[in-house]
């Protein structure tokens, strides 16, 4: 797939990464220039927020117990992308969460280890030398986190900085500004563009569904993040009201789902910011099972962006083991 | 994938302890529960087959006895108190029932079979609301465009079907007193649990004698009631064919009558609506409640240009449909109310095979016990079936195509029922424009089986006449 325009200054150096497979000729059209994108994207069905809240709110009664719970509260630690993203972020702090993501619960050590831990790119080289051969992946911001708001050299000198350091996955902002005012190609371009500066590092693409406001958009951005090559779309920076919701997810689900259906190609979803209870990851972890499919329910299509989040399922879990509920104390503070 | 694919979701069924079953339940005139003269019958839990509570029925002495008694409550004072005395004891049936809302809808799942779910987030919530909606009414029916006194007209005689029954009996018994009459109500013979629990609660708060009589039995007890001369006014939802012998009975004889009968709705889908809510909403407009629904979307009609992606979006969908015991909080689907009904369901099914239409059936497994079918998907349905004429009352949908608006308009309003229709599109012109052309009494826009108290519901033609909620609905039960 060749971006939209040329010009692309310093990403055009790294050699593209391998796509899985081609896309459908349909799909290959819809990237061929910024018309047939816009045509393309505005052709997707629309949303109508009335159902799909009704939706998502109907699956959120499920009730899940006993063996149900407790595989969902191991699924979800699995999925956690552990995240601190603050400016008075230290190697310290890394180093604790990255203790935290190699054994969240010292107590059990049956509890699986998180999925990735999440930084600012000058602290990835500390969290990969703590998490080196664990398998836990270490995610980075990057593209001018969270605003987007600089040049395209920035953006990729800021992927190529957290690459560098040894990032196995890099979350990129989409510019919503550009995308706000219909300029859809250059969005598309520089999302192709970091994906080179990746050179094979997983990509996230965020979203920032707060500021995009409908769920159209939602759906026409998940699609063309799926489109230049993200491997993952994602909600939210976190630093956005509101960040993640449910029928917001369950667009972005359905977008992936449905790409699966046209290309045979899986593609995750990460809703991050804003889901600190056991409840409401159990609520996502339906909301994929019966929206995306069961095949979803894998830390490979499906993560959640959280810091809180992981003390309330490592909670919930020793309950659901023991009967009664112990207390933050006994769950290490991070 | 093997470990993905094990999430099954453990039961999670609610107490069935919390209907406080009783062994055997009275009928309830004038204002005390008492033996009924009639034949006991026996209501059975239809997810099981196991028989719930003997139920004693009404002899026609019962139902005279329970006409008289509304007479007394209606000539004595329940016709001349003043609206805002009445609303306080509909305000507090409201909240009674709002305060027994588990109980209410466990016993309403175990009665009627349908999931709990559905008991708990629409029937019994949807109950108050009408309670507190018609209560709102009571003191202000001077404003209601009926005249600046508009008048009761007496005793109601009521009888309400099995779908949704308490549901019906506050959509009947509501109105009614708001406008200041008495009612003698007849729930249905396969389930009259909850309407007598909702005469616990009258009793409870205190309502006058005789307001309100409920006199379970079969067909017969209906007729009774329907013909007793002492009744002004004959409310009935059911099948038409019931309906047209209730017309007939009560021609010339002065009765008002009101009739909320069977439907055939057809569920519009153009190539430009929003396809994922589409596909939820063709799966409520069908499957709520097993489909046993009067103004369920049994037909869809879609643009020819969708047809296959939007049928292949919505079997998936339909797959995902829990099927099973309806007290678990996790079950979509239930139980089909009476081996009757599945019968005539599985028969018409058959008639669709015959036919030539192309059957789906979702591969969820069902329970071995108990009344179950599983969600099915005809297309290539002609409009010439059975299957897409006769209304079929159960979780069984007719999928026919249609090519421009006109061809949609000439389909869906072929049928000689009126209740109800639904469009999808995102094109706000093309909805009123279906909207004018639809002869149904309900047209829902980009959402289907959305109910609300001050929504009047009815339909025309052989889906019956009257309305029943909203100021609309006040007519039923006024003498303008």
């Amino acid at each position: 797939m060749a971006a939209l325009s040329t010009g692309t200054a310093a990403g055009e150096r790294e050699t593209p990464a391998p796509r899985p497979s081609p896309l459908p000729p349909d799909l290959a059209d819809a990237t061929r220039d910024e018309s047939t994108l816009r045509r393309f994207l505005h052709g997707l069905p629309g949303v109508d927020a009335v159902g799909l809240e009704q939706r998502a709110a109907a699956l959120a009664t499920r009730s899940i117990k006993k063996a149900a719970k407790l595989w969902a509260i191991d699924t979800a630690i699995g999925m956690v992308d552990l995240t601190t993203l603050e400016g008075a972020d230290t190697p310290g702090k890394v180093r604790a969460l990255a203790a935290k993501a190699r054994r969240p619960d010292p107590a059990r050590p049956e509890v699986p280890s998180v999925a990735a831990v999440c930084v600012y790119p000058d602290l990835v080289d500390t969290a990969v030398a703590e998490l080196r051969g664990t398998g836990i992946g270490v995610a980075s911001v990057a593209t001018a986190f969270p605003s987007g708001r600089s040049g395209l050299r920035v953006k990729v000198a800021d992927t190529e900085l957290a690459v560098e350091a040894g990032a196995s996955e890099v979350d990129m902002v989409i510019d919503r500004g550009a995308f706000l005012s219909g300029r859809y190609g250059r969005v598309f371009d520089e999302i192709v563009t970091i994906r080179r500066a990746c050179r094979g590092a997983h990509l996230k693409v965020i979203l920032e569904t707060g500021e995009l406001a409908t769920y159209d958009n939602v759906r026409r951005a998940s699609w063309l993040a799926l489109l230049a090559g993200a491997d993952f779309v994602k909600t939210s920076t976190g630093k956005v009201s509101p960040a993640a919701t449910l029928p917001v997810t369950h667009v972005m689900l359905q977008a992936v789902r449905d790409w699966y259906d046209r290309t045979g190609t899986p593609r995750g979803v990460k809703p991050a910011g804003g889901i600190r209870t056991t409840k409401d990851a159990i609520r996502y972890l339906v909301a994929v099972h019966e929206v995306a499919g069961p095949r979803w329910l894998s830390p490979k299509l499906f993560r959640f962006g959280a810091s809180s989040l992981l003390n309330d399922l490592l909670m919930q879990r020793r309950t659901q083991l023991s009967g009664h509920y112990s207390g933050p104390d006994y769950v290490a503070v991070d | 994938m093997t470990r993905e694919q094990v999430w099954e979701y453990a039961p999670a069924p609610e107490s069935r302890d919390v209907a406080r079953l009783k062994p055997a339940y009275r009928m309830f005139v004038d204002g005390e529960f008492v033996d009924g003269t009639g034949e006991p019958l026996k209501t059975v839990n239809p997810a099981t087959e196991e028989v719930l509570a003997e139920v004693g029925t009404a002899s026609p002495a019962d139902v005279d006895r329970a006409v008289r008694a509304a007479r007394r409550a209606h000539d004595r004072m329940w016709g001349r108190m003043p609206g805002a005395e009445r609303a306080k004891y509909l305000f507090r049936i409201a909240r009674l029932v709002q305060e027994r809302a588990r109980e209410l809808a466990v016993l309403e799942t175990l009665d009627n079979g349908k999931p709990i779910r559905e008991s708990r987030d629409v029937d019994v919530p949807l109950v108050a609301a009408h309670f507190f909606h018609h209560a709102g009414w009571a003191d202000k029916l001077a404003y209601a465009g009926y005249g600046p006194d508009p008048r009761p007209l007496g005793v109601a005689g009521q009888v309400i079907p099995w779908n949704f029954p308490l549901l019906m009996a506050a959509w009947k018994i509501a109105p009614a007193l708001a406008c200041g009459n008495t009612v003698v109500l007849k729930p249905a013979e396969t389930t009259p649990l909850s309407a007598l629990v909702l005469a616990e609660i009258c009793q409870q708060a205190d309502l006058p004698p005789g307001v309100v009589n409920i006199v379970p039995g079969a067909g017969d007890v209906g007729a009774e009631l329907v013909n007793h001369p002492g009744v002004n006014k004959v409310a009935f939802t059911g099948s038409t064919e019931v309906g047209k012998l209730i017309q007939r009975a009560v021609a010339g004889t002065g009765k008002k009558l009101t009739l909320e009968l069977g439907g055939k709705a057809a569920n519009v889908v153009f190539d430009d609506a929003p396809l994922d809510q589409a596909v939820e909403g063709i799966v409520n407009g069908i499957f709520f409640n097993q489909g046993h629904v009067c103004c369920a979307g049994s037909r869809l009609l879609v643009q020819e240009s969708v047809a296959d992606e939007l049928l292949e979006t919505l079997r998936r969908r339909v797959s995902t449909l829990r099927v099973g015991d309806p007290l678990d909080k996790n079950t979509d689907v239930g139980a089909i109310n009476s081996a009757e009904q599945l019968a005539r369901i599985r028969e018409l099914a058959e008639s669709g095979d015959a036919e030539g239409a192309r059957r789906w059936t979702s591969p969820c497994p069902l329970p071995d016990k108990g009344f179950f079918f599983a969600p099915t998907v005809f297309s290539e349905v002609q409009q010439s079936m059975r299957i897409a004429r006769e209304e079929i009352f159960g979780p069984v949908l007719a999928v026919l195509t249609f090519r421009t608006p006109d061809e949609a308009v000439a389909k869906a309003n072929n049928t000689p029922y009126g209740l109800s229709a639904g469009i999808w599109t995102e094109k706000g012109s093309r909805i009123l424009w279906m909207a004018q052309r639809l002869r149904a009494g309900v047209v829902w826009a980009n959402t289907f089986n959305r109910f609300d108290p001050s929504a009047p519901f009815g339909g025309y033609r052989e889906s019956g006449f009257g309305r029943e909620g909203g100021r609309a609905g006040l007519e039923a039960y006024l003498d303008v």
